[in-house]
């Protein structure tokens, strides 16, 4: 159905006068549950469309979107990015990726179950009920909550250019989440766990759900700030991997050609520790950051970005990569607006051999970083400095909770200070193992 | 206004009796209310890049958001056409939530007080694109033309018009357009080849074009942006550890909305997971912080007349002279809470649940002038500009980044620092303001606000404010 209609939206545009054009359309259905204390707060349940066009004449380009499928909504939508395209600047690096580069990746990705939606509404409560009262039955300190919810989705995706691409894929997802809430004297905290999948049957069981996120919510409680110091820094895989999202931010074409990058002149060279090996794969089967082609109808395929410590690769779409003299990577991503962006597969960190519990034995002292907060990173720059808790490391141990804290230094220094250990997890799409820092500057009492 | 004249009756058909029968349908299973939200949404958005306009987009979505409210449940369903079968079935999904006989059908509706806090008398979707695309040129120009080391200006115009129609089941009604400007200037600036340092500035509100060539025209934003790119160019290392912090007046004020806003909203108090909760009438602040929550402020990026669940926006004091005086209600918790309405229930889209949200968010003025603040500091820090801030309502703490920072010595104003973050216990570190300005500001009108996935437009605003204690995340000693 939306196959037929980005088709129907490509042949329209050109009818008008267009001289190339993209389409993508999206369907799909969501559901989301969250029970809290054991009764049902919320349950909701939708399905949605829309589809955006962009167009250009020459050099020159509009785009539009709608959340109106009909014939009239697509019309309008598509008359719409045409005029705005007669009013847009001649860029001498805008089109179409070229012909040969056109296709689309071959195999079994494995991105739809049919398990996410046989599951009925009753069960999916459950399970968010069962995950709740699991983390509550833990401790008595634990005597609240935000609640146990369950979420999935049904979408499917299609895109057509005027090259004569077009395809259409089809995902599942699902997760189970619960965030309990402790107490003990005056110190109160929250904290949450989740499991999230593309097969329902994969899911992480509630029980164990809610007794991961009890184990993570104690640990927080009566934190204590540490006084200012320099340190080494462990980042468990949640947190490690906003590092590698960083890393991302600076090596996607969009910041190389601009030069809002600290590693914009440093391909070939030097950018991290041996250690660093990172890489951005959208065809590994049943995760999140797989998908059989680009937003511009470019085949997914395997990058090396960073090996051994050298910078490698950047990350491009089509016109990232002629402004910048390379060739697309497959990477063009492409908001609701329209607008080509850079995006990237399963972006990841490869896993070092040692333990993360050698890791941190490894350290006489140092901070355990379970939680970042804010926006305190500069990709220009690569200065580096956010909130943080977690637990402090003694002899080699985790000792007690600190929060109220902030860890700072320079992504460069950092990539350069970085060890590994070996339990690299695919939660989302970008994943990193446990990494250890050799010394950041803590800012406490 | 009757239904029969309103944006949806004119576009899409729209009677009172269908809006009856859509309630009637979310209370065919009991249920203690039920409402429907319908939005149309038109967007615009230009966008400038090496001199070029690389892109114009303009986009509509539309849709009906159903919602069922049985005890503390919610059911909600909503569908993106207008179409009566879809908006029925909607209302079918979302009864589910509830399990008893069908509410007695109520008819009629009373539409809520008229006012008009954004009287844009051109609508920026109105006025010719080229006009808009004109905004952007301009300051493309002047930001390159303020220093020749500035090399890279991204300049982004987007507009928005949204039309909203809410009724409920007790027969509330209300309409309101809504109408929102901004502009964004980035700029980048090195020194020969040396590390590049980028700059930001904008803002806006519910403004029309005029806006921008009378109030704040393109330049001053690109101007702004690529001064505080130069300026980097010379920060030295932030200092590690508790310092005194002055934080300058206007956008500043995210810090009232991390450290105090957020945990203040009453869904967390209802729930008791923040750090507030249970404190109304306590201490929590210095005896010089008075915090206001007003969504009444003419033309302001926060503003509503009308919140997103059809109740009139006002002025609410949370905090004042350090007492904790209320929270920010939505329906849900005001119901619940026994509390009455502050007009802070608000929601992303007709795809989203409404939660009780902040609108503008500003502490009122003190009595000490600016210069006698700075001059009262013997070593700190002076923060006068922020990127974004983030708080846990559970424990309370809060972080902001300060983007434009300068040392304070002797009272007196020095060299740049680099960004850095500041921590803060929220109900702690407000009880260490010390001092506050008499030159109260408000942002420029730039302000998002995300909470549990949804995202929507504030504002906040300070005076100059020292503050005796705070963590700041710097690397030098």
């Amino acid at each position: 159905m939306i196959e037929q209609i980005v088709q129907d939206g490509v042949r329209l545009a050109m009818e008008m006068g267009a001289t190339a054009v993209e389409c993508s359309a999206s369907e799909g259905d969501e559901f989301t549950a969250t029970v809290r204390m054991g009764e049902v707060e919320t349950v909701k349940e939708s399905g949605s469309r829309s589809a955006g066009i962009r167009v250009m004449i020459g050099r020159r380009a509009g785009s539009s979107y709608t959340s109106d499928l009909t014939n009239d909504g697509i019309r309008s939508m598509v008359r719409q990015a045409v005029d705005l395209a007669a009013l847009t600047g001649e860029d001498p690096n805008s089109g179409l990726p070229d012909p040969g580069e056109l296709g689309k990746f071959e195999g079994d990705l494995a991105l739809y179950n049919d398990d996410v939606g046989q599951l009925d509404a009753a069960t999916k409560i459950e399970m968010a009920r069962k995950a709740e009262r699991s983390a509550l039955d833990v401790d008595a300190r634990i005597n609240n909550s935000e609640g146990g919810s369950f979420g999935s989705g049904v979408s499917t995706h299609a895109f057509a250019n005027s090259l004569g691409f077009h395809g259409a894929y089809k995902g599942s997802s699902c997760w189970l989440s619960v965030t309990p809430v402790a107490r003990d004297g005056d110190s109160m905290e929250q904290d949450h766990y989740y499991t999230a999948n593309r097969s329902a049957a994969l899911l992480e069981p509630p029980e164990q759900v809610g007794q991961l996120a009890a184990k993570r919510v104690l640990r927080r409680l009566n934190a204590r700030k540490v006084p200012t110091q320099k340190a080494a820094v462990i980042f468990e895989p949640r947190v490690a991997s906003s590092l590698v999202g960083h890393v991302f931010e600076a090596i996607n074409g969009d910041a190389i050609y601009r030069k809002a990058s600290f590693l914009a002149d440093k391909l070939g060279q030097r950018i991290a520790s041996e250690h660093v090996t990172i890489i951005d794969d959208p065809t590994i089967p049943g995760l999140f950051g797989s998908s059989p082609f680009d937003d511009e109808g470019v085949p997914s395929r395997r990058t090396v970005i960073v090996e051994n410590g050298i910078l490698r690769n950047f990350l491009n779409n089509t016109y990232t990569a002629r402004t910048l003299g390379m060739r697309t990577t497959g990477s063009a991503s492409r908001g609701g607006s329209g607008n080509l962006s850079v995006g990237h597969g399963n972006f990841y960190l490869e896993p070092g051999s040692r333990t993360a519990e050698e890791l941190i034995r490894s350290l006489g002292t140092g901070l355990y970083v379970t939680g970042l907060m804010g926006q305190g990173t500069n990709t220009v720059t690569g200065d580096y400095s956010r909130g943080a808790s977690g637990l402090w490391i003694e002899n080699g141990e985790l000792a007690f909770a600190v929060s109220e804290v902030t860890i700072a230094s320079n992504l460069m220094e950092m990539l350069n200070g970085m060890q590994m250990a070996n339990d690299l997890e695919f939660r989302t799409s970008t994943a990193a193992p446990t990494i250890l820092i050799r010394e950041m500057t803590i800012s406490g009492s | 206004m009757a239904v029969s004249e309103s944006f949806f009756a004119r576009k899409f058909g729209l009677t009172e009796r269908d809006l009856e029968s859509y309630l009637s349908e979310a209370l065919s299973r009991g249920g203690d209310y039920a409402d429907v939200y319908f939005e149309y949404l038109a967007t615009t958005m230009i966008q400038l890049d090496e001199s070029i306009v690389k892109s114009a987009t303009q986009g509509v979505t539309l849709g009906v958001g159903v919602r069922v409210i049985s005890g503390e449940r919610t059911g909600y369903a909503y569908c993106d056409d207008l179409s009566p079968d879809r908006i029925r079935h909607a209302a079918r999904v979302a009864a589910c939530i509830a399990d008893a006989p069908a509410k007695v059908d109520k008819t009629g509706f009373t539409e809520s007080d008229k006012r008009n806090l954004y009287p844009v008398l051109t609508l920026p979707s109105d006025s010719p694109i080229t006009d808009r695309l004109k905004l952007v040129r301009r300051a493309d120009e002047a930001a390159r033309s303020y220093d020749s080391r500035v090399f890279q200006v991204q300049a982004t115009y987007a507009d928005t018009l949204k039309h909203v129609l809410v009724a409920t089941s007790d027969g509330a009604l209300s309409f309101d357009r809504q109408p929102m400007a901004r502009m964004n200037v980035s700029a980048l600036a090195r020194e020969g080849n040396g590390v590049p340092q980028r700059g930001y500035a904008g803002g806006g509100g519910r403004v029309g074009l005029d806006f921008f060539h009378n109030e704040k025209t393109p330049e001053q934003f690109a101007i702004e942006a690529a001064r505080q790119a130069i300026l980097q160019l010379n920060a030295v290392d932030t200092p590690a550890g508790e310092q005194t912090v002055v934080l300058g007046p206007g956008w500043p004020g995210v810090l009232l909305h991390e450290a105090v806003g957020h945990g203040l909203e009453a869904d967390f108090n209802r729930k008791q997971v923040s750090a507030f909760s249970n404190r109304v009438g306590q201490q929590v602040a210095s005896p010089l912080v008075t915090v206001i929550d007003d969504g009444t402020m003419n033309s302001r990026r926060g503003s509503l007349n009308v919140d997103d669940e059809g109740a009139v926006t006002q002025r609410n004091v949370l905090i004042e002279n350090g007492i904790l005086r209320g929270y920010l209600q939505d329906k849900l918790s005001s119901r619940i809470l026994r509390s009455s309405a502050t007009g802070n229930g608000r929601r992303e889209s007709y795809q989203h649940i409404p939660m009780p949200r902040m609108t503008n968010t500003f502490m009122l003025a003190g009595e000490s002038s600016p210069d006698e603040i700075i001059q009262s500091v013997k070593k700190g820090i002076y923060c006068v500009n922020f990127g974004g801030g983030q708080v846990d309502i559970t424990n309370g703490n809060f972080v902001f980044s300060a983007t434009e920072s300068y040392l304070i010595e002797d009272g007196k104003i020095g060299r740049p620092v680099k960004g850095a973050t500041l921590i803060g216990n929220g109900p702690e570190s407000m009880k260490h303001v010390s001092m506050v300005g008499n030159d109260l500001k408000l942002d420029e009108g730039i302000g998002i606000c995300g909470k549990e996935g949804q995202s929507v437009p504030v504002g906040v605003g300070i005076p100059t404010v020292r503050i005796d204690k705070m963590t700041v995340g710097g690397t030098a000693r």
